[in-house]
């Protein structure tokens, strides 16, 4: 057995460089390794969607980087023609925010898993956020350690059977989306596998978003929790059991929208019926705020009595941010180094010299 | 009354020591009593001791801080091991530091600090200055505080809480006074120090010259001391540093050197910290630092750096080192370019954070699951480091590997004269950045006559290529689980570090010398200096240091059994004398200790003794 199959070497172009602009296709951001992962998960969806929305960013493969975790979404990156690193467990973000701070040429993206990203590496998530490094972060959620064969993850339901959880899981998952706007996130987005329309447009939101902007994506596991998220894309239910947030629209859902989200008197949110409230009554999404607190809020509206789960962008509210403007600084200080200002470096303020007699004398 | 009214008698050699509680600024005044001593063309070295706790209860054992310099008009090695003078700035400082006095040697004491509470917090039932049990040495009970509030006595705007903190700087210019040391550049730094705060410096430039006054008026002293121009010292510039500005001057160097952008992350560690406040400094070089979420974070933004292209470095210290290990193993599978700095402290866990030890040696060498060989270089003296680091980093680049870099909190600490190095001289470190082919396909893992891959950084179209933890095949880089693939995998990456060109291990011998003292890292000044008071005796001896621990110099088994006798002495317990056994199959002697201090000239020469 020889080592064909995923292939880490660039793929041949063999084509000099084009004369006129040049023009990018969804060809151009696939590598000629073979996808393994299996049958009808939903990983194969968002790769489809992520190298098909490449070329409209217009950032060629070869100033594009993909760090990827352990995990089924880690192996993400040997699928892109791109450069990539697939590192350690829950490290993706570490390792992409160093190489973004060497880079800022770049444009660097992390593919995690809901284990990868908010249990192992969960410190390194939220610093990342936390310091709004430019990274597009894709968190691959399926609620389920699938690679480990089948053990519950940090994001798996309370009292979920798994082989690590026969007797159900005792943990409260965590809400990703919550979470990250706890670490002050300046763009947190939520999206299904399945969707067509939907994720490509979050993609596309993240890119142009200056800061860190991270994205969680509804992910099937066919083989460990298959159907986790089939009441948001089944017909029948996804209309009750869905909600698309977009900015500058009243928050409806169900059949014909009759449900709405309303803010009370006190700040709490609620579902009502809008024909009982009015359409003037429902709250309006606005991504835009700097405050996150009605961002956490809508967040946890899956929880409400009659609640459904929201996706879309839950915040986009840049930060201002000289970062920028210091990695410039110091990449033209680099430039300009040169030998001579490494000796004034070496000899610092306080000097000696001692001539061949040995005699010193203070300079 | 003049200083010329005293005698002064010249000296070859003299250690002082400075102690006093942590809050008394004895680090301070021990840098600036070293400036000063530079500044005359002395030879010196210095040994700082300071507690882990920032401010232990002031007055107690557990505050004391102390800071050790030997000087001398010849060539030294170590900070030394006995102080000719100690100056105790209070009773704790006195039963911490006595002990380490031979007959004879000078206590300078801060009497105003002997008071009955001060005395009962550091243990004293009868004051030492006046019960008789100090009678072996030379006291000398001067009033610092009070001559220090005198000096500032009336000085508008001079508080009386500056005033007290000033009297180690009236120590500072006894001292001064007492070894013939004009103070200028300790004046001048006080100037820069404090020239947002007057009177501050007021206070303390009073201080200082009621200190040297004191030293011509009083009786209590009527000899003087100097120690000429060190005179068996090469030619040049000379500076003085401790370990952890020449790592960090040899890093810039690296970066100069190479063309590549310097990127240290790391995360706050004793006593590895010191490195990041000194890079964090360099902007004007393009040093880019960040302080990372934790250890692991630290390599990885490292790595991530060096993937992009840069010159990636992470420094820590023991517990660090437990956290970094997965990381570094990614880097050995990945086959970039890193340094990871290891200033080790005394472990195991938290052990003792500021006291210095050897031994992460085998952590260095097998700390990681897998067959994960890299190269591991050490530095041997402070001013060393700035070699250390730049051999390191030529390393790293050329081989394409992480590279481990064994410092320690004493040379991190310690300081001692350096001759600067001529830029122009410097060896250049030639990256070889992996341009884009044109046609044909990108092999990642296709190999060089060194044995190393391709570097090939983001930007380059043509050369995208994907890498990770996964077992590669060679040369595509693609995943590969087949077994003849993993065995040849496992032996190129051995056979790469193998392989790595290090200088020859140099012998300092004896012709008819029959035993052989072998060192790693910072015990070289400590052996060579009881190799040196051997020789004095009439003693026939040889020594070697190494520099390289992996791969071992070539000639390394070779002068091995040249000697009969074989003593390889270290700061753990057996660490390398475990590696050489292993690799050379010899009836190798150890001397292994792990008290967290530097090894003591006097005890290396003992062990010599008891073996000639």
């Amino acid at each position: 057995m020889s080592a064909s199959g995923t292939n880490g070497a660039a793929k041949t172009n063999g084509t000099a460089e084009p004369s006129g602009p040049r023009v990018l296709t969804k060809a151009d951001f696939q590598s000629d390794a073979e996808t393994r992962w299996c049958p009808g998960c939903g990983d194969y969806a968002v790769l489809a969607a992520v190298q098909g929305f490449l070329p409209e960013v217009g950032v060629p493969p070869e100033r594009t980087v993909f760090v990827s975790g352990i995990g089924c979404a880690g192996r993400f990156s040997y699928y892109m023609n791109t450069y990539g690193v697939h590192g350690i467990h829950g490290r993706a973000p570490a390792l992409a925010s160093g190489l973004a701070a060497a880079r800022p040429d770049l444009s660097v993206w992390v593919v995690s898993g809901d284990g990868d990203a908010l249990s192992i590496g969960g410190n390194h998530l939220i610093h990342a956020l936390r310091r709004d490094v430019p990274l597009k972060i894709l968190l691959f959620n399926n609620r389920i350690y699938g690679l480990t064969k089948g053990q519950v993850s940090p994001t798996s339901e309370r009292g979920k059977v798994t082989k690590s959880t026969p007797f159900g899981s005792p943990d409260e998952p965590f809400n990703p989306v919550a979470l990250a706007l706890g670490a002050g996130a300046t763009f947190v987005a939520r999206t299904i596998d399945r969707d067509k329309h939907h994720l490509p447009a979050m993609l596309r939101a993240a890119v142009a978003h200056p800061g860190a902007a991270l994205i969680e994506i509804y992910q099937n596991c066919p083989v460990y929790n298959d159907g986790a998220f089939d009441a948001l894309t089944e017909k029948d239910t996804r209309d009750d059991a869905l909600v698309m947030l977009e900015h500058g629209q009243p928050i409806r859902f169900g059949a014909d929208g009759k449900h709405g989200i309303v803010r009370r008197a006190d700040g709490d949110l609620e579902v009502a019926e809008v024909a009982d409230v009015g359409e003037n009554a429902l709250l309006v999404h606005d991504a835009h705020r700097t405050d996150p607190s009605l961002a956490f809020a809508l967040s946890q509206i899956g929880e409400l009595d009659g609640g459904a789960t929201p996706i879309g962008i839950f915040r986009q509210s840049p930060r201002a941010s000289d970062a920028a403007a210091r990695t410039a600084e110091l990449s033209a200080a680099r430039a300009s180094f040169t030998a001579a200002d490494l000796a004034k470096l070496l000899h610092g303020s306080n000097t000696w010299s001692v001539g061949a007699s040995g005699a010193g004398a203070e300079r | 009354m003049s200083s010329a009214a005293k005698p002064i008698e010249e000296l070859e050699r003299v250690i002082v020591r400075f102690a006093g509680d942590s809050g008394d600024g004895m680090q301070l005044v021990g840098g600036r009593f070293t400036d000063v001593t530079a500044v005359l063309g002395n030879d010196l070295a210095t040994l700082p001791n300071f507690p882990a706790e920032i401010r232990a209860p002031a007055g107690t054992l557990a505050g004391v801080s102390s800071f050790q310099i030997h000087f001398a008009s010849r060539e030294i090695l170590t900070p030394g091991d006995a102080p000719n003078v100690l100056v105790a700035m209070n009773p704790a400082a006195l039963k911490a530091n006595v002990s380490a006095l031979e007959r004879g040697a000078t206590i300078i004491a801060n009497e105003d600090a002997f008071t009955t509470r001060n005395l009962a917090k550091a243990g004293y039932e009868t004051n030492p200055l006046e019960d008789g049990s100090l009678e072996a040495h030379v006291v000398r009970r001067i009033p610092m505080t009070t001559l220090t509030a005198r000096a500032v006595e009336g000085m508008a705007e001079v508080s009386t809480r500056d005033g007290m903190r000033a009297k180690n700087m009236f120590a500072l210019g006894l001292l001064c006074w007492l070894y013939d040391r004009p103070t200028a550049v300790a004046e001048s730094w006080l100037d820069k120090k404090f020239a947002a705060n007057k009177p501050a410096l007021e206070a303390n430039l009073a201080a200082l010259r009621a200190g040297w006054a004191f030293g011509e008026t009083t009786e209590l002293i009527d000899h003087r001391y100097t120690v000429a121009t060190a005179h068996d010292v090469a030619p040049g510039i000379y500076r003085t540093v401790n370990g952890t500005t020449a790592t960090a001057l040899g890093l810039v160097a690296a970066s100069e050197r190479s063309g590549l952008s310097l990127v240290l992350a790391s995360y706050p560690i004793t006593p590895a910290s010191e490195l990041l406040h000194e890079l964090a400094r360099h902007r004007s070089a393009g040093v880019r630092t960040i302080q990372a979420e934790d250890e692991i974070a630290a390599a990885g933004m490292a790595l991530g750096a060096a993937f992009g292209g840069a010159l990636g470095v992470t420094a820590t210290s023991g517990p660090g080192m437990d956290l970094k290990a997965e990381t570094i193993g990614l880097a050995v599978m990945l086959e970039l370019p890193m340094i990871v700095i290891d200033v080790q402290r005394a472990g195991p866990s938290t052990g003792m954070p500021t006291k210095t030890e050897q031994s992460d040696l085998l952590m260095a060498m097998y700390g990681r699951h897998g067959e994960s060989p890299l190269p591991i270089v050490c530095a041997t003296t402070p001013s060393q480091c700035f070699d250390a680091a730049l051999e390191a980093a030529r390393i790293a680049i050329r081989y394409r590997t992480p590279v481990i870099l064994l410092t320690d909190l004493f040379l991190a600490n310690s300081s001692e004269p350096w001759l600067i190095p001529d830029v122009t001289k410097l060896p250049a470190i030639d990256p070889q950045l992996a341009r884009a082919n044109g046609s044909g396909t990108f092999a990642p893992y296709a190999r060089n006559a060194d044995q190393a891959r391709p570097w090939a950084i983001p930007g380059i179209p043509g050369l995208e290529h994907r890498i990770g933890g996964i077992e590669k095949s060679q040369p595509s880089g693609g995943i590969s689980y087949d077994p003849e693939n993993h065995q040849l995998m496992t032996n190129q990456r051995k056979a790469k570090v193998a392989g790595i060109e290090v200088a020859a291990l140099e012998v300092d011998a004896d012709p008819d010398a029959e035993l052989l003292v072998i060192g790693w890292g910072s015990s070289y000044g400590t052996l060579r200096t009881a190799v040196r008071r051997i020789r004095e005796g009439g003693g026939a001896i040889a020594h070697a240091q190494f520099r390289n621990l992996n791969p071992l110099p070539a000639n390394t088994g070779e002068i091995l059994r040249a000697y009969p006798r074989v003593l390889v002495a270290e700061m753990n317990d057996g660490q390398l004398v475990k590696l050489l056994r292993s690799e050379f199959l010899l009836d190798l002697e150890s001397y292994a200790v792990t008290q967290g201090r530097p090894l003591l000239a006097a005890e290396m020469e003992r062990e010599m003794l008891s073996r000639l």
